[in-house]
């Protein structure tokens, strides 16, 4: 529709929308996070949540105690590799539409436990991440940001067409493989599907 | 309290047959403890505990170290025939020491307000006879952080009521915390590396980990 249109609509006490935009409006509005977290990140996830900060200004205050009510994994703290095929196993628990956000240096990298035998090295490896949050740990203003960054994500999504989001696309994965433990380290180390090893051009 | 000599006398005469040995610690601490034997151990153990004067109830700290085979070169003076006559040379010998695997206890009294004394475990070796007693009986305390010394250096400890893993999975066949514990070859690495990780990263570049 024409926007000069819409807007003389509008002035006229007629609103006009579109089925794509109703539903992510919808969608981007009511992001139910997954109440779980797994180290200090977590605190801070906490704090974002009450009152001072005031998640609730962005529908998402409504941390769900089961993957079957939520839509927003937010992976806040440091993945031990025991604790990695739980978390993967909460996801894919999770109804469709669902998304991650990587909270922290952990999350997204092993943070300052990088160097660890026990730690996973960014929660990328085994489930595909929406936004990243830098930080140790990211204050809640962060979060917030990365929320807002994922409402702008999910807000420009098509329904249809190449683009349309994972879970209007049946040919895209839902669920994940879950990890096995094994004798020296999780069987596999990552998911190819969704990870690949950076190249780092160095000179020697 | 008391010193550990006089600690040590005392044991040795409550707990017969038991022999213990001291170890000094050089440093400014001088934080001195007790190598236990295997046999004694829960005995000295407690006799530590419920002796009047010590009451050592509270065993705040266990840990391990694993100590790797080393070899000690020492100068000596040795008497040898030289051109048919005897002459006193100089020589180097090479002490070696295999290495062993210790369980360390720090120990306080709570009701008497003192310590630590520190006890000592250790293993026959790094391999196979691996195992010492264990102190759980005498300190419940000490049941979960054996079980992490089980779990990241692999000592047993004999007569402990539930010893697993603790912090790595049941599948999982190393000990972390051994000095020759090689990790997984697992992380991209940092854009200037140095030292150690400049090593670990020209392997793993070479074995193409990085693609």
């Amino acid at each position: 529709m024409d926007e000069g249109l819409r807007n003389e609509l509008s002035k006229q006490g007629i609103f006009t929308t579109t089925i794509e935009e109703i539903y992510n409006w919808g969608r981007r509005n009511s992001v139910w996070p997954l109440q779980f977290g797994l180290a200090c990140c977590a605190i801070e996830m906490i704090a974002a949540s009450m009152a001072r900060y005031d998640l609730a200004r962005f529908g998402a205050e409504v941390f769900r105690p089961s993957p079957r009510q939520a839509d927003l994994m937010i992976v806040a703290g440091t993945v031990t590799k025991k604790m990695a095929p739980q978390v993967i196993r909460l996801y894919n628990q999770m109804p469709e539409p669902k998304y991650v956000i990587a909270m922290g240096a952990c999350a997204i990298s092993g943070g300052p436990f990088k160097q660890g035998y026990n730690v996973l090295k960014g929660i990328d490896r085994f489930l595909p991440v929406d936004v990243h949050i830098p930080g140790c740990p990211p204050r809640p203003e962060a979060l917030i940001h990365a929320l807002m960054t994922l409402q702008q994500k999910i807000g420009s999504q098509k329904l249809t067409g190449p683009d349309r989001p994972r879970h209007l696309n049946a040919a895209e994965p839902s669920e994940f493989p879950v990890p096995q433990f094994g004798a020296k380290d999780l069987v596999p180390p990552q998911n190819g599907a969704v990870w690949t090893p950076p190249k780092l051009e160095r000179a020697e | 309290m008391e010193s550990l000599e006089s600690i040590k006398e005392r044991v040795e005469a409550a707990v017969a047959g038991a022999v213990l040995e001291i170890v000094e610690n050089p440093g400014p601490a001088a934080e001195h403890s007790l190598v236990v034997d295997h046999e004694h151990a829960v005995a000295v153990a407690t006799f530590l505990r419920d002796d009047e004067a010590l009451r050592l109830d509270h065993c705040s700290n266990v840990t391990g170290v694993d100590w790797l085979d080393s070899v000690e070169k020492v100068r000596e003076k040795a008497v040898k025939i030289v051109d048919g006559e005897e002459k006193e040379v100089m020589e180097m010998r090479e002490i070696e020491t295999p290495g062993y695997l210790e369980c360390v206890y720090h120990l306080f009294s709570m009701k008497l307000g003192h310590g630590p004394v520190v006890l000592r475990l250790r293993t026959a070796d790094r391999a196979d006879r691996v195992s010492v007693p264990s102190l759980t009986p005498v300190w419940r305390g000490a049941e979960l952080q054996e079980r992490e010394v089980f779990d990241l250096y692999g000592i047993v400890f004999e007569g402990h009521p539930d010893l697993r893993r603790i912090l790595m999975w049941d599948e999982f066949e190393d000990h972390p915390m051994r000095r020759d514990y090689v990790e997984p070859d697992d992380y991209e690495y940092e854009p200037t590396p140095h030292d150690d990780v400049l090593d670990k990263a020209r392997v793993h570049y070479a074995e193409g980990g990085g693609q």
